[in-house]
């Protein structure tokens, strides 16, 4: 009786559209339990509601009207923690990019906040004046009122000069550069382009010192995720399908594809794929050998290959594992990796969220949720009273950072440390 | 005993009669109705939820067709909050002969039915999940519809001219005096109490009953029961109604109907001895997942909820008295006076859900001449009352946007169905029995994929507090509940849904302790227990 016959691989993707796995779900509550939206509001009522119950309410030819859906940040923990494989967040999403086209508006905040590539752009070349003016009180509250960007928000700085920027004139005339037969590919995402650079240049160091000479292709563009969690699929597909291009050559020579933002990885290993609809074998190819760093790197160690070169760091320093790497279901690399290094005691913080989740807590109604769902968090960072925290997401980093006063870095940063290498 | 008197007497709570009562008030009869069980217990309650396009019978059956299509465009009007416009699709799958897609698109247009042809693409744009080797489609304007919403609003409008409705009444005996037919003798099954009821003429619209009632005016009439299985699948895997473009003599399970929350795939065809016991058979659950597959190949991958059974009543004309049947059509209407020799006494039964207003409108009639009195019927143009809200098509997403909108307010107690506390409290008190089945077909609590998991205990409490039951009355409404959910769950427990059961089963046996309840608190008789040794489950009356 349960065997099926069998069927053909477009008819299956189409079954396995994550709308569909509304139909697995037993009302067990464990995803509700864990999710750290629905803790602190009551303004949410909770994956399960929003999820695969409402789901069986929607009819693809009717409007949406469930507006409270629109309180889901996105972080994914339902969708980890479901024993029976609903893709919870992924359902959300899509959801909630159908009730913005029920709405036919999309805040103009909602459509800034999800181009953090324009924005970086724009910013970077004015790096000194935009990242003095952002810090002013009285314009944040003014571009609060106007668009709904929480004043209190953290604001990243902007780099002087662009990640690609640096590669391109730089890294790659040096004749330090490694050039080697073991080649990897570095997806840097907009957060090292714009942002943080240094983390771009940690990962590279790290990278080449393993004897690995590091791609950065050219056309590569903001995986998109900003704009997906803003509703924006069809601008969120351009992007995707730009990367995908781009990078399914090398994925097609088997190289692997790393990045250092757990969100932007993973959006190319699953939510392409499984929010965007755009399960096409390239798609898959990529998904396949996209890599987060520590997880690649962690497989070098595991097979011997990783260089244990460490000079010892003698602190106790907290990690917070952001809810976007927990998505990966690939453990937590970045721990076993930083055990490596001799002296250091890594402090795992029992927390699932920060509350950020991306463009979430910048947005003006939902950033005392999220200031309320980084609580315990923030409150078990400052308790360590260490001067620096590690985290692998860069909006984490931030709003800790925001939060507590703490210095934030990525884990990759740590180990180029340990290699001395910085 | 109670005795109590009326013009004009119905027997039997399904479509049929509701929508007689409701002519026969909305014509100044004083008229009251007497149902064995709740409103739609009957065969209405176990259909296919299908508002007819008359596609299904354009080939074969061009009468009965176009009265589909015309009461499908009258209770569009009539009734809008009862039906979900879902619309329907005829498809020629590559198991179906490809002749017969024009022979049904020819005989559609002859009968008015606006069928429609579409392209592959446009039906895949419209229902991703359809085989896309499917060669034909056509759109028709089929529709599901809620039968508890429907005879509910029937009996309320009937009410509001000064009909009455009982509930619960069984009629066990029809009074008579010489050769006419005076009343009904009938028991309260909550109270145990026996009513009798004088009148001057009584419908049978008992359905596949109509043998059994009409033998108690000892009139000879044969209604076979023909046995319909469905399947409730848990998801809306379409949402439109989906038939296989083929001849529907010798076709099972070809039509999945979206509604409510779920999609209902159906029928098997099989004549039965006893309207009243029907077992689901294994071959018929299998044939259907086998014939889903054809529409949409991964059906099977669905979850399927549950699976019922109802009785067609076929009505089998007496052999050489059959030119003394009132009307000849798909349904039969009996007027026993010249038939048998008996007076004061109609039956109307067969038919189709879709067509009961019709039906309803040719028995008042008769009424009417019978009793010597001309008053036409108005209810093809009479909208009626709903008693929960506007007049509009009723949509999937109208609940959800109900406790979205705080329309629906206080605590969900069935999350699945989403039923509030409120709702409930608000139903409580309407009644005086103590069946959560009443608020599953009121209010739909208990029918999502969980089955009353999560929900019964919490209404079990409600009911506890509000009608201040007993220990025992609790907990016999809580078992009963159980029982009657899980009975149904019995026939399709494999995948997901066996896992569901396992979790339901967790909750009930293992932390609630449910099967151990001494005898004296669980308000369960010997008798059932000894059933549920022996079967699994016990029937629940
Ligand atoms: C499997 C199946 C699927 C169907 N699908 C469709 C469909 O999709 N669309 C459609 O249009 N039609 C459909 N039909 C047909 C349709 O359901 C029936 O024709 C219609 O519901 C009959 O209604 P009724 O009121 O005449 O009978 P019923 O609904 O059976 O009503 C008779 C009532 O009489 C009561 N009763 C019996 N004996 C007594 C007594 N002694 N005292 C008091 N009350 C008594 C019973 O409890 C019952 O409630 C389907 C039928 C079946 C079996
Ligand atoms: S994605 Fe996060 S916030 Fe949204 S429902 Fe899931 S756990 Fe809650
Ligand atoms: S989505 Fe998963 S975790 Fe949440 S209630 Fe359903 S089965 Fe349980």
């Amino acid at each position: 009786m349960t065997t099926s016959h069998d069927l053909d691989e477009i008819t299956l993707s189409i079954w396995e559209q994550v709308q569909h796995s509304a139909d697995l779900c037993v009302k067990c509550n464990i995803c509700t339990s864990f999710c750290p939206v629905a803790n602190v509001t009551d303004m949410f009522p909770g994956p399960k509601f929003v999820g695969p119950q409402a789901q069986r309410f929607r009819n693809p030819h009717e409007i949406s009207v469930d507006d409270s859906l629109d309180y889901c940040s996105g972080c994914g923990v339902c969708s980890m923690v479901c024993p029976h494989g609903v893709k919870v967040m992924e359902m959300n999403a899509k959801a909630r990019y159908k009730l913005y086209k029920t709405k036919k508006w999309i805040p103009l905040r909602n459509r800034i906040l999800g181009r953090s590539e324009l924005l970086g752009w724009l910013g970077s070349p004015f790096a000194p004046i935009a990242n003095v003016t952002l810090k002013l009180k009285p314009l944040r509250i003014l571009i609060e009122g106007i668009m709904g960007v929480h004043r209190d928000a953290p604001m990243p700085a902007f780099s002087w000069e662009t990640f690609r920027g640096w590669y391109q004139t730089v890294h790659k005339k040096s004749p330090q550069r490694v050039i080697s037969d073991k080649k990897v590919v570095f997806y840097h995402a907009c957060s090292v382009n714009y942002y943080e650079a240094f983390i771009g240049k940690a990962a590279i160091a790290v990278l080449e010192h393993n004897g690995y000479e590091v791609i950065v292709p050219k056309d590569q563009v903001c995986c998109g995720l900003p704009m997906l969690s803003n509703a924006e699929f069809d601008a969120a597909r351009q992007n995707a399908r730009t990367n995908i291009n781009s990078l399914v050559r090398y994925a097609r020579a088997g190289h692997k594809i790393v990045g250092t933002s757990s969100s932007c990885t993973l959006s190319l290993k699953s939510d392409y794929r499984h929010i965007l609809d755009m399960d096409d074998a390239d798609a898959r190819l990529v998904s396949q050998q996209t890599y987060d760093i520590c997880e690649f790197l962690l497989e070098l160690a595991q097979a011997g290959e990783l260089k244990t070169d460490f000079q010892p760091i003698n602190a106790s320093i907290p990690y917070h594992s952001p809810c976007q790497l927990r998505a990966h279901n690939m453990g937590l690399p970045a721990i076993e990796l930083m055990e490596l290094i001799p002296g250091i005691q890594i402090k795992h913080i029992q927390a699932d969220c920060c509350g950020i989740a991306g463009t979430y807590g910048y947005k003006k109604e939902k950033h005392d949720i999220s200031m309320a769902v980084g609580k315990s968090l923030f409150e078990q960072v400052k308790a360590t009273e260490s001067d620096v925290a590690i985290c692998d997401s860069e909006t984490c980093r931030w709003q800790i950072e925001h939060a507590t006063g703490t210095k934030m870095i990525h884990p990759v940063q740590l180990l180029a440390q340990a290699y001395g290498l910085t | 005993m109670q005795k109590k008197s009326t013009e004009v007497l119905v027997i039997g709570g399904g479509v049929t009669g509701c929508g007689v009562l409701f002519d026969l008030a909305q014509r100044g009869f004083k008229a009251t109705l007497l149902e064995r069980g709740a409103l739609s217990m009957g065969t209405s309650g176990r259909f296919h939820g299908l508002l007819h396009s008359g596609g299904r019978y354009a080939v074969n059956d061009p009468d009965a067709a176009h009265e589909c299509i015309v009461e499908n465009q009258i209770l569009r009007k009539v009734m809008p909050h009862c039906i979900e416009d879902t619309g329907g699709m005829f498809v020629s799958t590559p198991d179906d002969p490809p002749e017969f897609a024009d022979e049904f698109y020819q005989a559609c247009h002859k009968v008015s039915i606006p069928a429609t042809e579409i392209s592959i693409e446009e039906m895949l744009r419209r229902e991703p999940l359809l085989n896309p080797k499917i060669r034909r489609v056509f759109t028709v304007p089929d529709a599901s519809v809620e039968t508890w919403d429907a005879c509910r609003s029937l009996v309320v409008s009937a009410a509001e001219h000064g009909a009455e409705t009982l509930e619960f009444h069984e009629v066990t005996e029809l009074l008579k005096e010489g050769n006419k037919v005076v009343g009904a003798v009938a028991i309260n099954k909550v109270t145990g109490e026996t009513v009798t009821i004088t009148a001057d003429l009584i419908v049978s619209a008992v359905g596949a009953w109509g043998g059994r009632l009409a033998a108690m005016a000892d009139c000879d009439v044969t209604v076979h029961a023909g046995k319909g299985t469905m399947i409730a699948m848990n998801y809306r895997m379409v949402n439109t109604v989906v038939n296989r473009c083929v001849h529907p003599s010798g076709s099972d399970g070809d039509i999945i109907v979206p509604i409510g929350t779920v999609a209902v795939i159906g029928t098997t065809s099989v004549r039965v001895d006893d309207p009243d016991n029907y077992p689901i058979e294994e071959w018929e659950v299998k044939l259907m997942m086998e014939e889903g597959e054809k529409m949409v190949p991964s059906f099977r991958k669905f979850r399927a909820l549950r699976a019922w059974a109802g009785v067609r009543p076929l009505y089998q004309e007496k052999g050489a008295a059959s030119d003394l049947r009132a009307v000849t059509r798909k349904y039969a209407l009996l007027d026993h006076s010249p038939r048998d020799g008996v007076d004061n006494f109609v039956t109307i039964t067969g038919g189709k859900w879709t067509t009961y207003r019709m039906m309803a409108e040719d028995t008042v009639d008769l009424v009417c001449k019978k009793l010597d009195t001309t008053r036409a019927c108005r209810t093809a143009e009479t909208t009626l009352h709903n008693p929960h809200g506007e007049s509009k098509y009723h949509t999937l997403g109208s609940r959800l946007q109900k406790l979205e909108t705080g329309e629906f307010d206080g605590q969900l107690i069935c999350e699945c169905e989403i039923v509030t506390r409120n709702q409930i409290e608000a139903n409580l008190a309407t009644n005086d029995r103590h069946i959560i089945n009443d608020l599953r077909r009121d209010l739909r609590v208990g029918m999502g994929p969980c089955q009353g998991g999560f929900c019964t205990y919490r209404v079990a409490g409600l009911m506890h507090k509000n009608k201040q039951l007993t220990t025992q009355q609790t907990n016999k409404a809580l078992v009963d509940f159980l029982q009657e959910r899980w009975k149904g769950m019995n026939t399709v427990l494999w995948g997901q849904h066996l896992r569901q059961m396992q979790l339901d089963e967790g909750i009930y046996m293992g932390v609630l302790g449910l099967d151990k309840l001494p005898p004296g608190l669980s308000g369960i008789d010997e008798k059932r227990v000894a059933e549920v040794e022996t079967e699994g489950y016990y029937e629940v009356s």
